[in-house]
């Protein structure tokens, strides 16, 4: 609750969490099909509709309404950028706790792992995943969740090591808390700040990569609405309807826009040492 | 011991794990290689053709032994043949890689002459309106998604301006300087604004880092003009971050832009990939995963070694 309202009183976090706020409203009504329309009916005689009272942000090439497709649109890249953030945050806690605690030979190997997939650009390794599995939702979790569970390694890694040296380990230990107390108590604890940070940036980033795949065709599958296949669909389209386009493309700025925002204003107020640097 | 021989030592390791990774993955796809490799006719072989088929590209061994052949022919720049263009792998990727290579170094030129720029003069003026001006355009361009520039810059071209950006077939820069650059220059734009986003950002926190360090007080108190403390005390020690930074984004940008190649219809190996994974060509796909992986950790390990060359502290293995 506290770190709320820090970020309600920081200028950008506000900006953030207000967007964040707004999208998920957005979603949640979708989820719930409280929509303007239902986002897979097509209304035939209106057709690349422009934007107007009865449809908000016009139609599409089918006659489906735009801001119904958006709100569901966004509720799917919300919950594929969530769950795959959730599975890199596991994973890559788990393993960067394990090689900074068991250290030596593991350390070794399981941190040349994590370098192994850091070799591949975020969205090939995304796509050489898909061309195993097949495109659908479920990849798009795993592909994103496997591409960002290296950085959350390295991320817990380095300050575990750390924290390993501290004398209140060393006093647990004596006193005889059990390994995985003091893996959870006194280690991820005390990295519940940097990996807050973390989480948030990665949101932004698992909206740009998501989108990015959908884009391409090889996320969410039609009909399912998706922001990035709407806006590769409005491509041969944007001299007749330029709102399919835009609207698309604003809401997929913006919800990434959220996240950046609210992650700088987190990395400010948990760590005092970048105090303003980040822009 | 010394951090640039570990470095020099671990990377073949990666190297062979990357193999590892690309060898194993392409093989958990599911369907045997003859059925991809013939499609429909795989159904007409009978089963004596299938296995002589199998002993012919070696697939009828065990998987180890497969992996070791496929290792050694790595070695002589052996990939295997793509399906698709019945050509060696390794001559349709370098036909190829000509393109990336040189939207990568476009784009980097846009990020670096923009960004540093404006990194420095947001740094100065710091919490000025000019810093609070760059910093919001800096947050909306590391936001904004490469398609959703690209998009924006084609309907800009198409529907304001009435010129359709020249796409189709691609003019190499040997033939026609002019002409290629006109093809390239709209999508290195694109790729280079979230670049320069971001060129700005970490420009702007090292100048900040370096303007209060104590020996640039000292500069200032013995007179340096402004110019001079900025640009020859201050600039040159912030210039470590930034370019660790364009070097991984410029190792990415080497994987091909898959996205931008896609919009611009640029032949790159982005949309070699992309083609090769709809194709079902998994020689192609093998190899060009293999080749992107190796381009990115050359220019990592480069990245590393100016930073070493940079910082005399990492290079005399402080860490």
């Amino acid at each position: 609750m506290r770190i709320l309202g820090a970020i309600a009183r920081h200028p950008s976090g506000r900006i953030g969490a207000a967007i964040i706020a707004v999208y998920l409203l957005a979603a949640v009504l979708g989820a719930f099909g409280i929509t303007p329309h239902d986002p897979l009916q097509q209304f035939r005689i209106d057709r690349l509709h422009a934007p107007s009272t009865t449809y908000w942000m016009g139609t599409d090439l089918l006659g489906r309404d735009a801001t119904s497709r958006l709100m569901r649109g966004i509720g799917q890249s919300f919950v594929i950028a969530f769950a795959s953030v959730a599975i890199a945050t596991a994973a890559g806690t788990v393993i960067g706790l394990l090689a900074a605690w068991w250290g030596n030979l593991w350390d070794g190997i399981l941190m040349r792992v994590m370098d192994v997939l850091l070799a591949f650009p975020a969205i090939l390794l995304a796509l050489l995943i898909i061309a195993i599995v097949g495109p659908g939702t479920f990849t798009s979790v795993a592909a994103i969740g496997i591409v960002y569970t290296p950085i959350f390694a390295r991320v817990v890694r380095g300050p575990a090591l750390s924290l390993k040296q501290r004398d209140f380990v060393d006093a647990a230990r004596t006193f005889g808390s059990s390994q995985t107390f003091i893996l959870t108590r006194h280690l991820l604890l005390n990295l519940v700040a940097p990996l807050t940070v973390q989480v948030t940036l990665a949101l932004a980033w698992a909206l740009l990569t998501e989108a990015g795949l959908s884009f391409l065709g090889l996320g969410t599958q039609p009909p399912s609405p998706s922001l990035g296949l709407m806006l590769s669909e409005s491509r041969n389209l944007m001299e007749r309807a330029p709102w399919l386009m835009l609207f698309p493309a604003l809401v997929i700025m913006l919800g990434i826009l959220g996240f950046n925002l609210t992650g700088d204003a987190l990395r400010d107020i948990l760590d005092p040492r970048t105090q303003g640097r980040a822009a | 011991m010394n951090y640039l021989t570990q470095r020099l030592a671990t990377f073949p390791l990666i190297l062979l794990g990357v193999s590892v990774l690309v060898f194993v993955s392409i093989r958990l796809i599911p369907g045997d290689a003859i059925t991809a490799m013939l499609g429909t006719e795989a159904g007409l072989l009978t089963p004596d053709q299938r296995a002589s088929l199998a002993a012919y590209f070696g697939i009828d061994q065990p998987i180890y032994l497969q992996y070791g052949r496929w290792l050694v022919g790595l070695f002589s720049g052996d990939l295997g043949i793509s399906v698709t263009y019945g050509r060696p792998v390794l001559a349709v990727i370098l036909e190829r890689f000509p393109l990336t290579l040189e939207l990568a170094l476009l784009s980097m030129v846009i990020a670096l002459c923009v960004g540093i720029p404006a990194g420095v003069l947001a740094a100065t003026r710091n919490e000025g309106p000019a810093d609070l001006g760059i910093r919001v355009l800096a947050m909306l361009g590391q936001s904004t998604p490469s398609f959703v520039v690209g998009l924006v810059i084609i309907f800009v071209l198409s529907v304001v301006f009435g010129a359709v950006p020249p796409m189709g077939i691609f003019t190499p820069i040997y033939v026609n300087p002019l002409v290629n650059l006109s093809q390239l220059i709209f999508p290195a734009i694109t790729l280079g604004f979230a670049f320069a986003a971001s060129v700005t950002r970490i420009s702007r926190s090292a100048m900040l880092d370096v303007l209060s360090d104590d020996y640039v007080r000292t500069a200032r108190s013995k007179g340096a003009s402004a110019r001079s403390v900025i640009w020859r005390h201050a600039f040159p020690n912030a210039l470590i971050p930034v370019v660790t930074l364009s070097g991984i984004e410029f190792g990415y940008l080497l994987g091909g832009a898959v996205i931008v190649e896609q919009i611009f219809a640029l032949p790159g190996i982005g949309r070699l990939v992309l083609d090769a994974i709809s194709q079902r060509d998994y020689a192609l796909v093998e190899g060009c995963v293999l080749f992107i992986a190796l381009n990115f950790l050359i220019v990592n390990l480069l990245v590393d070694l100016a930073y070493a060359a940079l910082d005399p502290r990492i290079r005399l293995g402080g860490r």
